[in-house]
């Protein structure tokens, strides 16, 4: 298994840890999760599946639980 | 301790705040009495579609009358009724449901409202998420979504800026011949009593013709675009208008949000409000044989409601023939958010003595009375 896993948050490449979390990844790059109805950024709060406060678009599937999901070479991950 | 008033409404539903706020509007000192939360009860489950229907002269009138009274309202609805102006779409999945869209198109354009056809590729381009090979659709610009609790909210504020007190958290007992009782041991005379209790009216009046009609619907989590507007299949005529036996149609919604709200169900005779996934998933197969990609879709809440049907398919607004205190604005079915401004500015104008937009009869809870007396 590689050391470091290499992906795009909102168009850039960031290269993180192996076993990282796609929540993970876009704290590092500094990405909200997804915007709120009112125009809020949130991000991950619970951290175990159960809040849904960090969902974000994983290779264009919306509504994705990014602290459930691991990041995987060339993964597109987009704020939602 | 009597408090008196010109009118008492009981139940701020949709229909309730319509009816307070057109009492207090013609200035009479009015009352209103909610037993829970406001807007709590089917106008919290309903869909909030806001549709003209032809199912019968008397319901185009009533349900255009009403679509053209909330556009006049909109632009003072508050951002969190989430008031749109859609569109209806109803689709046509074959050449004999074409022919029905044909049929509908004269009926609408006699009353006035503007219609128009799509065919095959027009339907594909307008809804691309619809399965292909779809034959077309009737499109009705005029009609609109809203969140019905928001503008329940709303309508019960204005009638209460018009001077109406509010009697929250007690029930009415016992009502009629112009006094109530309430459960915290209040009283009050009034001049009027609105029952608008909605399906449990016939709690409060013995003898309506109202039977309880169970519906279930399921919302998406946000996904903005993928239905633009509101989506009914035409086959729903079938379906919802059979009077007895459990049905389903695809009837999607687009919430302002970007949420989906998928429905629909219809059930008599079924008293307990607990999800049924017999009728869920049969609801989510028929939805998913017209928008076969919403499947991919998250939702994250379902529910149900009850309305309250007649044996006609039209509300009771009026009299009611055995106390000449008591009015009647209940038995709206499935069709009470669309009809609730009219339901309130027809009977401010039989209290008013004023000629109405439209020829109340239809309407009379006497109809009934008088086949009874006939059979
Ligand atoms: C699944 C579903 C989908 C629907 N979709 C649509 C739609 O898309 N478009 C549309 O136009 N309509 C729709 N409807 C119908 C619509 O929701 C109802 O017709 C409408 O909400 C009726 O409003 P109401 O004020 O008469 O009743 P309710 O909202 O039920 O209000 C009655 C109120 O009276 C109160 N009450 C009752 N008894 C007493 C008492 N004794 N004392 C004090 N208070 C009392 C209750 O607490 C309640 O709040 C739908 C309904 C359902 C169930
Ligand atoms: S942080 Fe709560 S579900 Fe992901």
């Amino acid at each position: 298994m590689p050391e470091t896993i290499s992906l795009t948050v909102n168009g850039n490449r960031i290269t993180v840890p192996s076993g990282a979390t796609v929540a993970v990844a876009m704290m590092s790059a500094s990405a909200p999760c997804r915007v709120s109805v009112s125009g809020k950024p949130r991000g991950p709060l619970c951290g175990m599946g159960i809040c849904f406060e960090c969902r974000a678009v994983i290779d264009g599937v919306p509504h994705r639980r990014t602290c459930q999901i691991l990041c995987e070479p060339g993964m597109d991950v987009c704020t939602q | 301790m009597t408090q008196r008033y010109d009118a008492v409404v009981i139940g701020a539903g949709i229909v309730g705040a319509a009816c307070a706020r057109e009492c207090a509007q013609a200035g009479m000192r009015t009352a209103i009495i909610e037993q829970g939360t406001i807007g709590g009860g089917a106008t919290a489950a309903g869909m909030g579609h806001i549709v003209v229907m032809d199912d019968s002269p008397a319901q185009l009138a009533l349900t255009r009358y009403s679509q053209l009274l909330w556009s006049d309202l909109a632009s003072q609805l508050p951002p969190s009724a989430e008031y749109e102006t859609c569109g209806t779409l109803w689709v046509a999945a074959d050449e004999e449901e074409m022919a029905e869209v044909l049929r509908k198109q004269e009926l609408y354009r006699s009353a006035g409202v503007p219609v128009e056809v799509l065919d095959q590729a027009q339907l594909r381009e307008a809804e691309p998420n619809l399965r292909p090979g779809l034959a077309g659709a009737l499109l009705i610009q005029s009609d609109a979504v809203l969140y019905p609790s928001a503008a329940a909210l709303h309508l019960l504020n204005q009638a209460i800026e018009q001077g109406a007190d509010l009697c929250a958290g007690a029930h009415v007992l016992h009502c009629g011949n112009g006094s109530l009782q309430l459960s915290d041991g209040t009283t009050f005379a009034a001049d009027r009593i609105i029952n608008a209790a909605g399906a449990l009216a016939g709690a409060l009046t013995p003898g309506l013709q109202i039977r309880k009609r169970k519906g279930h619907l399921v919302i998406t989590d946000r996904y903005p675009g993928f239905v633009r507007h509101q989506l009914v299949e035409l086959g729903y005529l079938k379906s919802a208008h059979s009077v007895s036996g459990d049905s389903v149609a695809f009837n999607v919604q687009p919430r302002k949000t970007g949420q989906i709200l998928i429905g629909s169900s219809r059930q008599y005779d079924e008293e307990s409000p607990g999800i049924e996934s017999r009728i869920l998933t049969a609801m989510l197969d028929r939805v998913g044989q017209y928008m076969p990609g919403i499947a991919e879709l998250s939702a994250i809440r379902s529910w149900t409601g009850f309305r309250a049907a007649t044996p006609d398919k039209l509300p009771l607004i009026g009299p009611d023939e055995r106390d000449p205190t008591l009015f009647l604005a209940t038995g709206h079915e499935g069709l009470g958010i669309t009809t609730s401004l009219a339901t309130a500015r027809l009977l401010a104008d039989h209290f008013r003595g004023a000629a109405p937009a439209i020829p109340l009869d239809p309407y009379l809870p006497s109809r009934f009375a008088a086949e009874a007396a006939h059979a």
